[in-house]
């Protein structure tokens, strides 16, 4: 995927996005770069930081307030022959532009049987735990997931950042690259009581220095384990680190990366061997992507389940400000989950 | 309800109604006919300054008499008008023979133009190859000012074996990409913006290509029209702006979209752009107009907002029934008249053309489109389940560049 020869930098994921931009505004002239803030400024979370001043106005430019208008002229660049990335500024935003993406990004190229696509990539930072309340903490994943036409990803690394974000801007296809803002600074595992490990103190937080890509559709086994298995993605896949940790449990962490397309095959191969299976996300409950890993793996690993498969995740009520850490999936209630399915049957 | 213990009267709210419903006698005495000719031509470059008065005065060239006057007289040659004539005809005989089609139950679903027919004939004479229109449902007069095979259309409304879109799409919501005409989407206003976008691109890649955007009186009320003009003026994109009021947007009137207190053309004004409203039956005025905005566009002085004064004179689709919620007698009294009838009159006195001549040409239309449908029915048509149709596996196969597993599964769950 990289050259084993390639420069390894300590990056942070902020970084390390900036890094995949870079890199693939100068392997093509096609990739342009809007969105509010991004461009003298270099975004509110600083990911496309130098970006204009290297590349020009023409590249990368401020986008008014309208998330509509900014999917939208994204599609008509994307039709003419560009390859748009842009940014929302929250995940929280992106409802004005939910027309664009569900009934015109994701649809173009059926609805023209391919003479018009849409390549095109639209990242927005997800997730909470920056006591950004209910307009600046939300994780709407599996509105993207229900829709046909899209691809959904969201990485946990700087490392996975780069490979996954430079593969979507190559991909054909729209993709939704949301980007768990809690791990811009460092693997958070959801003890905010605790200082964060920056990530230059992570392995993945050194990332090659130029072109590589991870191909979307393949989980990461982040740790190999014989007892239980946890499906997770973004900040939870580090909570579920510190919930191991602390109960001792023998799970196998695996970080789907991509949820759509899906590695069905490794959640498969993984719940095959464990015979339990625990699914995190910190999205609301109700009709999450929980709901959608918990039935494939019924469908798919029945006859070699030992317990009902179980979920942690954020309740089913608007994100509070307050009382962000008893929303929160923190590692408590995971521990707990992860002690009840070993003690099941 | 609050107590009204003081002095104001209670607040009422306003919903306009247009001013004849069924069983009204409509009168348009009302109406301010444009005057041919009265409004001189600016250079393209103008000011918004200079084209303050644009966004009310109506441009038309065409006289009641059918003489072409003042300086909006376009530069055309008589083939070129002729050729305008043709486009308009065929694409009329066209709608006849596809509304009669969908009655007869070949298809699910018609929409056609009549009365609109000037507004996209002319427009696609004003533009050149490799420019990208955005079009709504009703503007196929694109296709027929550029000769579009007509097997192409009716294949697709039959959602037939020959269908190019593998009846994936509904009737009339075509991709001709080789044609400029970019998929039509089903929800409203949404290719604004988009197109917008797509002449962004041609400035990015420092292209000389423009883009074309449609839209209806009523779908102008969407947000995406706004952040449409306002993208167009913010970057100068390349672009024409169509706004086709044609007065009725399925059942409501205009004035639910925009209050009657302001024209289409003026909220271009409020966003810093260009704008012209056009008499839209009045083809020679269509085309000097759109060609006025597409040189504007191509020389860098961004985009122009066009709202051609119109009116549906038809149904608003096979599923509409207008004599519910209008007079029946409003599209014939409609002060602006025909498209064709008025270009017909000019051809006339241009000594190039004659009611003979007329009536020969409508047969001939007539006749062509009925050939036309026998060969696109012998591919079939949506409901002859016992001939051979698109096949499922198509609907599978254009989700994305390469199928993901889980469709691959539900294809093979499906047994094709």
């Amino acid at each position: 995927m990289f050259d084993d020869n390639a420069t390894l930098k300590p990056m942070n994921m902020i970084e390390a996005i900036r890094d995949a931009h870079d890199v693939m505004m100068e392997r093509d002239e096609k990739v342009v770069v809007f969105g509010e803030d991004v461009g003298y400024f270099g975004g509110v979370f600083r990911c496309t930081a130098g970006l204009q001043e290297k590349y020009g106005r023409s590249r990368v430019f401020d986008a008014p307030i309208s998330e509509n208008g900014i999917v939208g002229a994204a599609i008509g660049m994307a039709a003419y022959g560009l390859r748009p990335c842009v940014e929302v500024q929250f995940a929280d935003y992106v409802y004005p532009a939910y027309d664009q993406i569900t009934q015109e990004a994701a649809r173009i190229r059926f609805r023209s049987k391919g003479q018009f696509t849409c390549p095109l990539t639209i990242r927005m930072p997800t997730g909470g735990g920056i006591f950004g309340g209910m307009t600046h903490s939300q994780s709407p994943e599996a509105l993207f997931t229900h829709v046909t036409g899209l691809k959904t990803v969201i990485p946990a690394t700087p490392y996975d950042a780069k490979g996954l974000l430079i593969s979507a801007i190559e991909d054909e296809d729209p993709v939704i690259f949301l980007e768990p803002k809690r791990l811009y600074n460092g693997p958070f595992d959801g003890h905010h009581d605790r200082p964060v490990t920056p990530w230059s103190k992570h392995d993945a937080g050194k990332v090659p220095e130029g072109y590589y890509n991870i191909p979307l559709g393949k989980a990461r086994t982040v740790r190999e384990g014989n007892d239980l298995t946890i499906l997770a993605y973004g900040t939870m896949v580090f909570v579920a680190e510190a919930a191991i940790e602390e109960t001792g449990i023998d799970a196998e962490i695996i970080d789907l990366r991509s949820l759509l397309p899906l590695d069905l095959d490794a959640i498969q191969q993984s719940v095959e061997k464990t015979g339990r299976c625990v699914v995190l996300h910190e999205a609301t409950r109700t009709s999450g992507f929980g709901a959608e890993l918990m039935s494939l793996v019924q469908e798919t690993c029945f006859y070699h389940l030992e317990a009902p498969v179980a979920r942690v995740t954020g309740w089913d009520t608007p994100y509070p400000h307050a009382q962000e850490w008893e929303y929160f999936p923190g590692p408590k209630r995971v521990s707990e989950a992860l002690t009840k399915v070993m003690e099941a049957a | 309800m609050s107590e009204n213990n003081n002095d104001y009267a209670p607040l009422q709210i306003h919903v306009p109604e247009p001013p004849f419903r069924p069983g009204d006698a409509p009168d348009f005495s009302n109406f301010d006919v444009p005057v041919a000719g009265a409004t001189p031509r600016p250079p393209i470059d103008a000011s918004r300054e200079d084209l303050e008065p644009y966004s009310e005065q109506v441009i038309r060239v065409l006289d009641d008499d059918g003489k072409a006057q003042g300086e909006w007289v376009p530069n055309l040659s008589d083939e070129e008008i002729d050729a305008g004539m043709r486009a308009m005809m065929r694409t009329r005989a066209f709608d006849e023979r596809m509304m009669k089609a969908q009655r007869q139950g070949k298809t699910s679903f018609y929409m056609q133009c009549t009365g609109e027919e000037a507004i996209a004939t002319a427009q696609q004479r004003a533009l050149r190859e490799g420019d990208m229109h955005f079009p709504t449902y009703r503007q196929q007069g694109l296709l027929f000012a550029q000769d579009w095979p007509v097997s192409k259309m009716m294949n697709q409304i039959f959602s037939n074996i020959e269908d190019e879109l593998e009846g994936l799409q509904l009737p009339v919501l075509y991709s001709f990409r080789d044609a400029g005409f970019f998929t039509v989407s089903g929800n409203l206003a949404t290719q604004y913006i988009q197109a917008v976008g797509w002449a962004m691109a041609s400035a990015i890649a420092g292209d000389t290509k423009i883009a074309s955007a449609w839209i209806g009186d009523g779908a102008t009320a969407e947000g995406d029209f706004h952040a449409g003009l306002n993208f167009a003026s913010v970057y100068k994109a390349p672009c024409i702006l169509n706004v086709v009021d044609n007065r009725w947007a399925i059942s409501t009137y205009h004035d639910i979209a925009r209050s009657g207190m302001s024209t289409f053309a003026e909220r271009a004004y409020g966003y810093g752009l260009a704008a012209l409203r056009v008499d839209g039956n009045d083809w020679l005025a269509a085309y000097a107009a759109s060609e006025w905005a597409a040189e504007r566009a191509r020389r860098g002085h961004g985009a122009t907002l066009i709202e051609w004064v119109t009116y549906r004179a038809g149904a608003h689709s096979t599923s509409d029934d207008p004599t519910k919620y209008r007079p029946k007698e409003e599209a014939t009294i409609w002060p602006l008249g025909d498209p064709i009838e008025r270009l017909k009159q000019h051809l006339i006195v241009k000594g190039l053309w004659s009611e003979e001549r007329h009536v020969q040409a409508e047969a001939q239309y007539a006749d062509e489109m009925r050939e036309e449908m026998e060969k696109a029915e012998a591919n079939g048509t949506l409901h002859e389940y016992d001939r051979p149709r698109p096949s499922p596996k198509a609907m599978f196969e254009y989700v994305y560049a390469d199928m993901p597993e889980h469709l691959r599964r539900q294809r093979q769950e499906m047994g094709v």
